[in-house]
């Protein structure tokens, strides 16, 4: 498949890393020089631009935390006047006070060039008509795919989120050849097509998915039911939206758009960095933004750095499939959990739907994991050895993977929440 | 002679039941025989209605999981020993009997009870033999 922009992506690794320290000096002393926060933060630690030299010399910075981004709210991180800003996106605030995303004109070229790689890297062409089913508005996911894949020159429907059977009337009508969405809304799109009985009248080839992490076995039961590749993209907010890294048709981990972002990962309990390929949090730093530089941001996002060489040629830095936001973690009776854990398990389960739910409660000191599965195969109704044992095999996979009890329940089908943007199945009622 | 048994999938919280029995209801099916198990977490309903299609297509557009069995509606003497002899007679030629459940209604001096063996047709033809009486699809959907 095509390269978008083969000079970078396939670079040699000394040339990148050029690249990357003349542009991190750059990015350091704009922060530095316009944004109180890291202004002061640097003095703190004793710190100047200067003292950049090397690449490692960015471990002598301190990291910057979500909480801290937020009370910057809504633009103390600007590092431009505001007249130079032309676009200001924000986080949905789901978890508290939203954190905003500025951007010059510069910072759109930037963002649709990341963009129009990793989506050649999923193999989107010009001659694809790409649906994009993210909800437009403050949220980064739709701009932003949305003016890369018009660099591409795809030709771009621009739906937005929702209304999910004129999703499917559109993409038969118009002919989609390219799907981006949240992968859980993706299979909402993919069940409901099959309902609608129309799966085999669209021509999706391509799903660019993100915005949420998925398994690979979420991926692969995707790809199964719309016969199309799919690829999963990452990014976030704080450091541009998406854009930051995408996985190519090899999937062997999502190439790192490293001319635009650093990546360190991080022990997050002691805050050491740890050596390459090691699993960690992974910490970004922002290479090329103009408006709202993000210096050594904490991600909360769990994930290992790959080198070893891909086949599709680039050479750049890939990220494993994120494992989780250490935030998402839950602890059950002391056993670290992570919810992408748990869909490994249950996607590909014979007779049960790809939706779940997961319920934390606490009784008596205990915590209690409960896991809800829509029960699909009716044939399995003849017996009540025959759900017994379905109910069984789950809670053993999940016992072999947790290391903890879980209790399986069966509902009917199309009961559990379908989601249109991101999803949340998990509910800590502690 | 056989009938067609529908199975629903029922969750076991409060409401389901009555809720699925509510549609049936609006919808002027009559279960004219009823079983419900449970486990802790979810039960099986099973029953005889007379207009067994009509009846797939509302619960499955409902969004209920559902599936037709065979199943055989004997009419067994309403005395003492009644059920034990047909019991006896499946016994026999070996074949099992997965469950049974009796039927809302009697017919006559015959209580109507629904089984489901594992060897269907073998049992319908020593039934038969033995002389014991079943009820048609066709008698269902008169009942």
């Amino acid at each position: 498949m095509a390269i978008w922009n083969p000079a970078v992506e396939c670079a040699k690794r000394s040339d990148i890393e050029k690249i990357q320290l003349e542009r991190l000096k750059w990015s350091v002393q704009q922060a530095y020089d316009n944004v109180p926060m890291y202004r002061e933060k640097m003095e703190k630690a004793g710190v100047k631009p200067s003292d950049i030299k090397t690449l490692k010399d960015i471990q002598k910075i301190p990291l910057t935390s979500k909480l801290e981004l937020r009370e910057q709210y809504p633009f103390k991180l600007l590092a431009v006047p505001m007249k130079q800003v032309v676009r200001i996106h924000a986080s949905s605030g789901t978890t508290g006070q939203p954190i905003t995303g500025c951007y010059t004109k510069g910072d759109l070229e930037t963002w649709a060039e990341c963009i129009a790689r990793i989506a050649t890297a999923g193999g989107v062409t010009d001659e694809d008509i790409a649906q994009i089913s993210f909800g437009y508005g403050m949220f980064t996911g739709a701009f932003g795919l949305h003016y890369g894949l018009e660099k591409i020159g795809a030709s771009i429907i621009p739906i937005s989120s929702g209304n999910t059977e004129r999703q499917i009337n559109i993409m038969r009508d118009f002919g989609s050849t390219a799907l981006i969405a949240t992968p859980s809304y993706a299979m909402y799109l993919a069940e409901t097509a099959q309902k609608m009985d129309m799966l085999k009248d669209i021509k999706l080839r391509v799903g660019l998915f993100g915005a949420e992490a998925s398994t690979y076995e979420m991926q692969k039961e995707l790809e199964q039911r719309f016969g199309i590749l799919v690829t999963e993209n990452y990014g976030l907010t704080e450091v541009m939206g998406p854009g930051v890294s995408g996985e190519c048709e090899y999937k062997t981990g999502m190439h790192i758009n490293e001319d635009c972002f650093l990546a360190e990962i991080i022990d997050p309990d002691t805050e050491e960095v740890l050596p390459l390929g090691e699993q960690g949090e992974l910490v970004l730093t922002t290479l090329a933004k103009e408006a709202q530089p993000a210096i050594r941001y904490r991600t909360r996002d769990i994930t290992r750095l790959i080198e070893e060489p891909c086949p599709c040629g680039r050479t750049s830095l890939r990220m494993e499939k994120i494992k989780g936001r250490s935030d998402d973690m839950l602890i059950i009776r002391g056993v670290n959990v992570f919810p992408s854990q748990i869909e490994s398990v249950l996607i590909g389960q014979q007779g049960i739907g790809p939706h779940y739910e997961i319920v934390v409660t606490r009784e008596n000191y205990t915590d209690h994991l409960q896991v809800k599965v829509e029960l699909v195969d009716a044939s399995l109704l003849d017996r009540y050895g025959e759900l017994e044992a379905l109910q069984r095999k789950i809670r053993n996979d999940l016992h072999t993977v947790l290391q903890l009890g879980v209790e399986v329940t069966l509902v009917s089908p199309n009961t559990l929440k379908r989601f249109e943007g991101k999803a949340k199945r998990v509910t800590d009622l502690r | 002679m056989h009938v067609k048994q529908i199975s629903v999938f029922i969750e076991n919280t409060p409401g389901k039941l009555a809720a699925f029995t509510k549609l049936l209801g609006e919808n002027g099916i009559d279960l004219v025989s009823l079983s419900v198990a449970d486990t802790t977490n979810f039960g099986i309903l099973r029953g005889i209605v007379a207009d067994y299609e009509r009846a797939v297509q509302l619960i499955a557009d409902n969004g209920y999981t559902v599936k037709l069995t065979d199943v055989l509606a004997v009419k067994v003497p309403d005395t003492p020993g009644g059920l034990a002899q047909v019991l006896d007679v499946l016994a026999e030629n070996n074949i099992v009997v997965e469950y049974l459940y009796s039927f809302v209604r009697s017919a006559g001096n015959h209580a109507l009870i629904i089984f489901r063996v594992d060897q269907l047709e073998e049992a319908e033809v020593i039934l038969e033999k033995a002389g014991v009486q079943m009820l048609s699809q066709q008698e269902v959907r008169g009942l």
